[in-house]
């Protein structure tokens, strides 16, 4: 399974998840696990997917979302899900 | 499963905490390369480096879009060219001619450095390495990419004083050939004791002829998340302090051996070693010195500066060495005065002086760094400001070194601009008083004897 991190982080407003989500299941990308918070106002939000089954490359759709981001008025961030389990479990 | 505050904190240290990987660095060998006709050598070692690394800098690139991590710089070292260049150059002016080319193979490929302009003569130079050790301020004036390394002395062989002597003269003659730059040329020309075959920091590298026939080398950095996640520790014992250093330690080596792995698996080429350093930036929150202050001294500089740092160095080892397969190169924190704010400011303040600087080097790496000294300082005073390191590290079994720029037409009180990652340095002043007579006495200083350790 090839995992990757997205990360939403910037101001709160109508329309977020379900902008991303549509992006992703247009591309056949599973959504795996969904966390989020609002702190001081701000959206933070992790998506674990599954890109398996997604015909783009991992460098199109990294910077794809990050436009939509940009739409948005948010940060969007992908990253390969290794970086963060190296670091944080042995 | 990962959870938000997991990547959260991992993603804070990158982009708030400046954590980095410093550098990836291709050892190449050019052993194979050997000839004795000039011209043939010349082009075999420019053919061999860009194939070998022709996809290093892209690579690097995929890596960091990937995992979303800065790799700040993508490097190549190669056999040193006192080895290589032995056959074919007969002359100083014919191994600037391999200086030239490897400049040119940089630049094709991509590499900001390409490191291994260097001799291993810690016992003895051979004519082809004295030839090249007087060729480096040419070869550096001329070049841009270029860096060079002279290995002086080692805790097996001692230190050969004539080498030093001569080091100093260079150096000097460096700094004259690039007055233009500020002396710039010495920023790309460390002398060593005990240099390590894997080092991939600059401008040290150097591939040694021990290694494989290409390897990959990392070297992490993070001096930022280090100084912030001991802000968390501020006022607790050493317990605490110390336990928070590895913890961290160990995450940004994780990084390192990450990156190392997918850059050795994308080239496929073996990977080496991943160098425990903390090096910093100019950037603001990039600061080793910044890091001690944070343990407690007012200033970089004060008493106990050399206990913080002996502690730092220690701790940053342990936690790094579980979290990669292989350590190797110089492992210690770096610290440079130019490439490093709080340096900066504890030299401006007068806090921090050359010998205090010296005595920090006896616990971690690597040396007298980046250190810009008035212009008219005589070749012989930096020759013993050269033995007196290469001394500290024959005694100690460690790597240490000299990385010091003279800088023509500048004197105390006075700041040369480097620019970039190597920053810009206040003059400090040397000791007045002459030691021209001991290094001018020829020959070597005998290996350290190995027992009655006091």
């Amino acid at each position: 399974m090839n995992r990757t991190i997205i990360t939403v982080v910037g101001k709160d407003t109508v329309g977020i998840i379900a902008r991303i989500c549509t992006y992703l299941a247009d591309n056949k990308v599973n959504i795996l696990d969904i966390s989020q918070t609002i702190v001081q106002g701000f959206f933070n939000m992790m998506m674990i997917v599954d890109t398996d089954s997604s015909e783009k490359p991992f460098g199109q759709m990294a910077d794809e979302l990050e436009n939509l981001g940009d739409e948005i008025g948010v940060k969007v961030k992908c990253q390969r899900e290794e970086i963060f389990t190296k670091m944080h479990r042995i | 499963m990962l959870n938000i505050f997991e990547v959260n904190e991992t993603n804070k240290m990158i982009e708030q905490e400046l954590l980095d990987v410093r550098t990836i660095t291709l050892g190449i060998s050019l052993l194979d390369c050997c000839d004795s006709d000039l011209e043939r050598l010349n082009q075999k070692i420019y053919e061999k480096i860009t194939a070998t690394a022709k996809n290093l800098v892209s690579v690097g690139k995929e890596i960091e879009r990937d995992f979303g991590i800065p790799i700040v710089n993508k490097r190549i070292s190669v056999t040193p060219i006192g080895l290589v260049g032995a056959s074919a150059c007969k002359k100083t002016e014919d191994f600037v001619t391999i200086a030239k080319t490897l400049d040119r193979a940089a630049k094709e490929v991509g590499v900001n450095f390409i490191g291994g302009y260097s001799a291993l003569v810690s016992k003895g130079m051979t004519m082809a390495e004295q030839n090249l050790i007087r060729s480096i301020p040419e070869a550096l004036a001329s070049t841009e990419r270029v860096c060079s390394s002279v290995n002086v002395g080692s805790t097996k062989t001692g230190i050969d004083m004539d080498a030093v002597a001569l080091m100093g003269q260079i150096v000097k003659e460096t700094a004259i050939a690039t007055e233009k730059q500020d002396s710039l040329g010495c920023a790309k020309l460390v002398v060593f004791c005990n240099a390590p075959d894997d080092n991939p920091f600059m401008a040290g590298a150097f591939h040694g002829v021990t290694e494989a026939d290409a390897i990959i080398n990392v070297g992490v950095s993070g001096p930022g998340v280090v100084k912030k996640a001991i802000e968390a520790a501020r006022g607790e014992n050493f317990e605490i302090l110390c336990e928070t250093i590895k913890k961290t330690a160990f995450k940004i080596t994780r990084v390192g051996q990450l990156v190392a792995q997918e850059a050795s698996k994308r080239l496929g080429i073996p990977f080496g070693i991943i160098d425990l350093s903390l090096a910093p930036t100019p950037a603001v929150g990039d600061s080793v010195a910044e890091i001690l202050e944070e343990i407690g001294l007012e200033r970089v500089g004060a008493p106990g500066t050399t206990a913080a740092l002996a502690m730092l160095n220690d701790q940053v080892k342990k936690g790094g060495v579980m979290a990669s397969s292989y350590v190797g190169g110089l492992s210690g924190a770096f610290i440079p005065v130019s490439e490093d704010q709080g340096m900066i400011d504890a030299v401006s303040a007068g806090a921090l002086t050359i010998e205090k600087l010296e005595a920090m080097t006896c616990v971690c790496s690597v040396g007298l760094d980046m250190i810009a000294v008035p212009g008219d300082t005589s070749p012989a005073t930096i020759s013993g400001i050269i033995a007196d390191e290469a001394a500290i590290g024959m005694v100690n079994q460690k790597t240490t070194a000299v990385r010091i720029i003279p800088v023509i037409g500048k004197t105390v009180g006075d700041t040369v601009e480097f620019g970039g990652l190597l920053g810009y340095a206040p003059v400090m002043p040397v000791n007045p008083y002459s030691c021209e007579a001991f290094v001018t006495r020829g020959g070597r200083i005998p290996a350290p004897i190995h027992s009655f350790k006091n």
